[in-house]
Parts: structure tokens; sequence; C-alpha cells
């Protein structure tokens, strides 16, 4: 393979065989890819979750992750807090013209990697090379079909008494980004990208009634939160003192003018349980890596239809809003 | 926690006094009172008013086009913090991100400096920064433009919107209708105008002043003192704000503005114009004033919307007041800088409405 990728590995003649035969098979491989064909055939389910995503983060490498493994573990953990178990993954590029194929092969072996560990396959995929200056080095695209085991997740059957848990500390992945980007305190904090299948298995088995469970990614736990009991006659009352976030994350929002309930995490869940079955929940998740600082973190209330409403640590409280837009950094 | 609010509270209860109104003058200010929900835990004759001090909110419509213009030209690249990336012009929806999808090129950078650096890895292009804030960003971008000569890089230059406190707050209580008992005083400037830049409050117009830090702890315990002032019938100067702020502030950052810059009169988002409020390069540094390089012009704009935040950036209005507010007006789709800015009064109060 030549050290940078031209356009003639997107023409799909010779050189596009030679880059899945030399590096995308290798690194996926299993039967159902191995057999070529325009689709892949699979052992299936009754009923099937059913996901996609596209990856476009930039830098493509920071503290924690790279935009492989996160195009893995973000449709894995979409279908998984659909209910379901992951199975298959499919995987589409765009790469721009001239990126070098030592950082492309970095990204597709990570992406081997998360793959392994979340128990998926990458069973169909697309290559495709754009013009120098279209593209931002790589995006990818996921598509992900996991097997219903647990049906009836949702926002609609949260009652007033459930608590609201999140796995760990917020913010993680979208201030580590940020830092990542501005060249500011690199490796300091580091992306929370993981595959949550193990811990929504974990929290799932565990017999708890669990109402709803969601990643809270672009947005941050804010907007999820209130996505939750929008347009419900339900609200959610938080209390700011128990979220769980890192120091490194507080200096960092405060330093750039963020606000880590509004960042994105990559591998933090958020539950909402039966009151009762809250310390099934909590020790699910803390008995796993991703869970252990596991913390309630409010409730649903009948208080305030449709809000969420957190009590801040000074004691005052105010109404959380869905972010607006993309968080910019502020001038001082 | 060593702090006890509910105390500080009690003491404010405590004290004789009628409504009294208090401003603040910093966007970090509004921004912590907003997100510690601070006005929720208030008496209720003590209100919290924001004042002209969120740099983006104050710079007027027909600058903000004059950089739209600029932005456009072929071979230019606008640097800009953040914030700005979202203001309109005088059309409600133009602006530097809408531009950029247009062709524009427009870097965000988190130091004027860092500008620099891109000018001298872009030699084939012209460098603007946009130079934005008061006493607190401008030692700053006075380091950014001497750094630029010292290293000989002819492709930088700075739009300057730089403004100053003083002018501002002469005007504002000047102004009609002004009906403020007391300043919390932003610490972030104080730590380069010091205790001193903020004496002519008492002295010429005998206002209490409180220089404030940035915690709501800080905040409160500011708001207590202003209190105390006006229950004692004083106005003086104090500073709360100790570990950051010596009574002289900070020379050394005073000197390197000085050398750079000299006020003029500007334009104010609210306020008009104000005689000697704006820093513009020195004459010695013209090669380094954009709008002097491009031949930059204002336009008159024409006032299209019922945007109010001239009134609200003077404390005439609550931002839920505007008739925008919440409905045209949002900070997915803002017509006025007050809301784009992540330190607008109607961002805050937007972003972290009280219960």
């Amino acid at each position: 393979m030549d050290e940078i990728i031209t356009l003639d590995y997107g023409s799909g003649g010779k050189k596009t065989s030679r880059l899945i035969e030399n590096m995308l098979l290798p690194a996926f491989s299993n039967s159902a890819l191995e057999a070529l064909g325009d689709g892949a055939i699979l052992a299936g389910a009754e009923k099937l979750v059913f996901s996609t995503d596209s990856f476009v983060v930039s830098p493509l490498f920071f503290p924690g992750g790279d935009v492989g493994k996160l195009a893995v573990c973000g449709t894995v953990n979409d279908v998984a807090v659909c209910g379901g178990v992951p199975k298959y993954l499919s995987c589409a590029f765009v790469i721009e013209e001239g990126f070098e194929t030592e950082k492309l092969a970095r990204i597709v072996d990570s992406m081997a990697r998360a793959a392994k560990a979340a128990g998926v396959e990458i069973v169909t995929g697309d290559t495709k090379v754009v013009e120098r200056g279209r593209g931002d080095g790589v995006y990818i695209n996921t598509a992900g079909i996991g097997f219903l085991k647990y049906p009836g997740l949702s926002p609609r059957k949260l009652q007033a008494g459930d608590a609201v848990i999140v796995s760990g500390t917020v913010g993680d992945h979208g201030t580590a980004v940020m830092l990542a980007r501005s060249g500011m305190m690199q490796g300091e904090l580091r992306s929370d990208c993981a595959a949550l299948n193990g811990l929504c298995e974990a929290i799932l088995s565990s017999g708890a009634a669990v109402r709803v469970l969601r990643d809270p990614t672009r947005g941050g736990v804010a907007t999820t939160l209130c996505e939750f009991v929008e347009g419900s006659a339900l609200s959610i009352e938080l209390e700011e003192e128990k979220i769980p976030v890192r120091d490194g994350v507080r200096a960092a929002c405060e330093m750039l003018g963020l606000d880590a309930l509004y960042c994105a995490n990559e591998g933090k869940l958020l539950c909402v349980a039966a009151e009762e079955d809250c310390g099934k929940v909590l020790d699910a998740m803390r008995a796993t890596e991703q869970g252990k600082d596991a913390a309630v973190i409010g409730r649903v209330t009948e208080s305030y239809p449709g809000k969420v409403v957190m009590k801040t640590a000074f004691g005052g409280s105010r109404i959380l809003q869905k972010l607006a837009g993309a968080q910019l950094p502020r001038i001082c | 926690m060593s702090f006890d609010a509910q105390r500080v509270l009690d003491a404010i209860r405590a004290l004789e006094l009628g409504e009294i109104r208090l401003m603040e003058v910093c966007g970090t200010h509004t921004m912590a009172i907003a997100k510690s929900g601070l006005r929720t835990m208030l008496p209720e004759n003590v209100k919290l008013l924001s004042g002209p001090g969120c740099p983006v909110c104050v710079t007027p419509g027909e600058v903000i086009d004059a950089v739209l213009e600029l932005a456009m030209r072929p071979g230019l690249i606008i640097t800009t913090y953040g914030d700005m990336v979202r203001v309109p012009g005088s059309t409600p929806g133009d602006n530097l991100a809408r531009r950029r999808a247009l062709g524009a090129r427009v870097e965000v950078v988190y130091s004027p400096v860092d500008a620099v650096t891109i000018a001298q890895e872009n030699p084939d292009r012209e460098i603007v920064f946009l130079g934005v804030g008061f006493e607190t960003t401008a030692p700053g971008t006075a380091a950014a433009v001497l750094t630029a000569k010292e290293k000989g890089v002819k492709n930088f230059s700075l739009f300057s919107m730089l403004k100053t406190v003083e002018p501002a707050l002469r005007a504002l209580i000047a102004s009609e209708g002004f009906n403020v008992q007391g300043f919390l005083c932003p610490g972030h400037v104080a730590t380069i105008i010091g205790e001193e830049g903020f004496e002519f409050l008492p002295r010429d117009y005998a206002l209490p002043a409180v220089i404030s830090g940035f915690e709501p702890e800080d905040i409160l315990s500011s708001v207590y003192l202003l209190c105390r002032q006006l229950a004692e019938g004083k106005s003086l100067v104090q500073n709360e704000y100790r570990r950051a702020v010596a009574p002289q502030g900070n020379p050394l950052a005073r000197a390197m503005m000085e050398k750079c810059f000299e006020a003029r009169r500007d334009l104010w988002r609210g306020l008009g114009a104000i005689e000697q409020s704006g820093l513009a390069l020195r004459d010695e540094l013209a090669e380094y004033d954009a709008e002097k390089k491009f031949g930059v012009t204002y336009k008159a704009a024409a006032k299209t919307t019922a945007c109010r935040c001239g009134e609200v950036i003077t404390g005439r209005l609550s931002p839920a007041q505007c008739p925008l507010f919440g409905k045209r007006c949002t900070p997915e789709d803002p017509v006025g800088p007050c809301m784009v800015s992540s330190e607008g009064a109607c961002a805050a109060h937007y972003k972290y409405r009280a219960v």
C-alpha cells in the first residue's frame, strides 16, 4: 500500500481491493465479511434493534480514544440502550485524498479492538475517497444490528418517585476533545469512550424495574434528561452536588466557559429505575468497570411538569434547558 | 461547607433597606449569578441587574456588519474568540458562522497570540484578529500586536473593538432613568485597573462599589457588603476579591496597554457613542490596524428588529420583558447579542431560568 490514500483507493478497482484485503479484512475478520458479498448474510432473531451514526470528530485522535473506537462504541451503545444485544456492525469510510495510510491503519486497528471487546462483528462495509480539501481526514459511518432482549424501555414509562442514576463522571469526552482541539492540557483529561453493552446487560439482567436507559452523548446529561420529561406531566429534580464531575473536567469547563452537564459523554449511561430497585441498579453498575462511580443524581417528581429543575450546590435552584447550538469557548 | 450562605442571607435580611437595585457589569458575574440560582435565594427587596459587562453584547450591529463584510474578502482569515462566531449583525441570522458556510475562513482561537502563530503559518494570507473585551483582554491583545511587530509578522492585524469600563459606567450613570444603588465590580477587570480604577464611583457619584470574585460565595458576600454600605449610608470601594486584585492593579499590564493603545470615541450598543471609551492602536502601530489596512467603513444600520438588548444591558429591562425573549429570540436563533454570547444577560436568563 502507498503511504497516503489517493483517489485511486476509492476507484473501486485494484487499489480499492488492496485496501479491503490488506487492511480491513485482516482487522475485522469474520465469516460473514469474508464472503465479500454486496451485503452480509446473518443469523437472525425475531425482533431486531437497528441504529446508525456518522462520526466526524476533530481531532481524529484524542486522549482516551479516536474516531474508530468512537464509531464502534457509539453505535454499540445506541443498540444496547434500546435493550438490544449488539451483534453486527456495518462500517463505511469516507477518506480524504492524501490521508496517511498509517493513520487509517491505526483507526482500523482501534475499531477491530473495540469491536472485539464489545463482542460485535463488522460484517459489511464500504470505502470512498474524496478529493483533497473535501473531507476532514476521514469520516466513518457505522450501522448496528442487535437482537432485542429487553423490550419496553422508554421515557414514557417514567413514574413519580423513580430514581435518576448516572453511571459515572459527567463531561469527560466533551472536555477532553475540546482541550485536544485547543492544544491545551493534553493528556490531563481522557475521553470516557467505551462500549456500554456489558453495563446495560448487567443493569437489565439484575431484575430491577428499569424504565429507560440512554447514553448522554451530544448535548450531555442535561439535554437527555430534558428529552425524558418534555411534554409529559412529570419533572426531574436534580441535586447538583450529587452529580459526579472530575476536578479536571470542572477546571477545564471553568477555563473554557463550558458546562459539564452539556458536554458530550461517550461511555456513560443515564438510567431511570423504580425507587425500590435503586440499590439493585447501583450494585449492578458498580460491579462493572464503566459503572464504578455510579450515583443517584435526582428523582422523578410531579412538581414542575415537563421540566428538569436542579438544586444548585450553592443552594439556589434553576431550570435546565436543552443545549442550544454548539458550546463555544468564551472570551474571558 | 465552611461558607454558610444562609447566614449571609439572614444578615442581608436583617439590614434595614428598602428596595435596592444592584448592577453587575461583568458577563462572568451574570453567568455565575444565573448558574448558581442566587436570585432565587436573595430577599425580594434586593434586585440584581445585568449591566454593560458582556463585551460581545456591547458591540453594535454596524461594527459586526463591517466584520462580516471583511470576512468575505478573498485571502483573509478572521481569527476570533468563540463567542463572536454567532453574533448577528444588523440582519438577523447573518453572522460569522453563516459567512463561514458561505466560504469565509474563520478560526476560533483561545489567545490573541495564537492568531499571530496562524499568521506565521499562512504567509500568503492576511490574518485579522477580532479584539473584543475590556481591560481584561486588552493587555493580551497588546501582547499579540507587540509579538507580531517583534517577529516581523506583517500579515497580522487587529480589528480593535476593545473598550474600557469607566467611560461606559459614567455614561450609564448620567443617562436618563438610571436607577441603580450600587455596583458589583468586575474582578477580572480589577486585576488590571485595581481598586483605584473604581474610586470614581463613590467619589463622583456617591455610589457604593464592591470588587467581587466569581464563585457564588464571592458574589453573595459582595452583595452583602453593598447592602451594608447602603444601610449604613456609606459609599466606598471595597475589595472582596483580594486574593487576585491588588489596590493598584497590574501596572505592567497597564503599561503594555498604554504602549499600544490610545482612547477614542467608540460606539456601544445601548449606550451610543461615548467619548474616550474605546481603544484604538496608536499611529506608530498603524500597519497592524485592520480598520486602516483594509479601509473598513461603517454604515448606519437600519434598526430592523424589536430587539431591546440596548435596554437590557443598561438595566432598564429584564431579559424576560423583551417581547422577543424566548420566542423570536432564542440561543439557537438569536436576534440580539445578549442572547448569543455565553455571557449575555438574555442567554444566562434563558439557559439558567429561575424556577
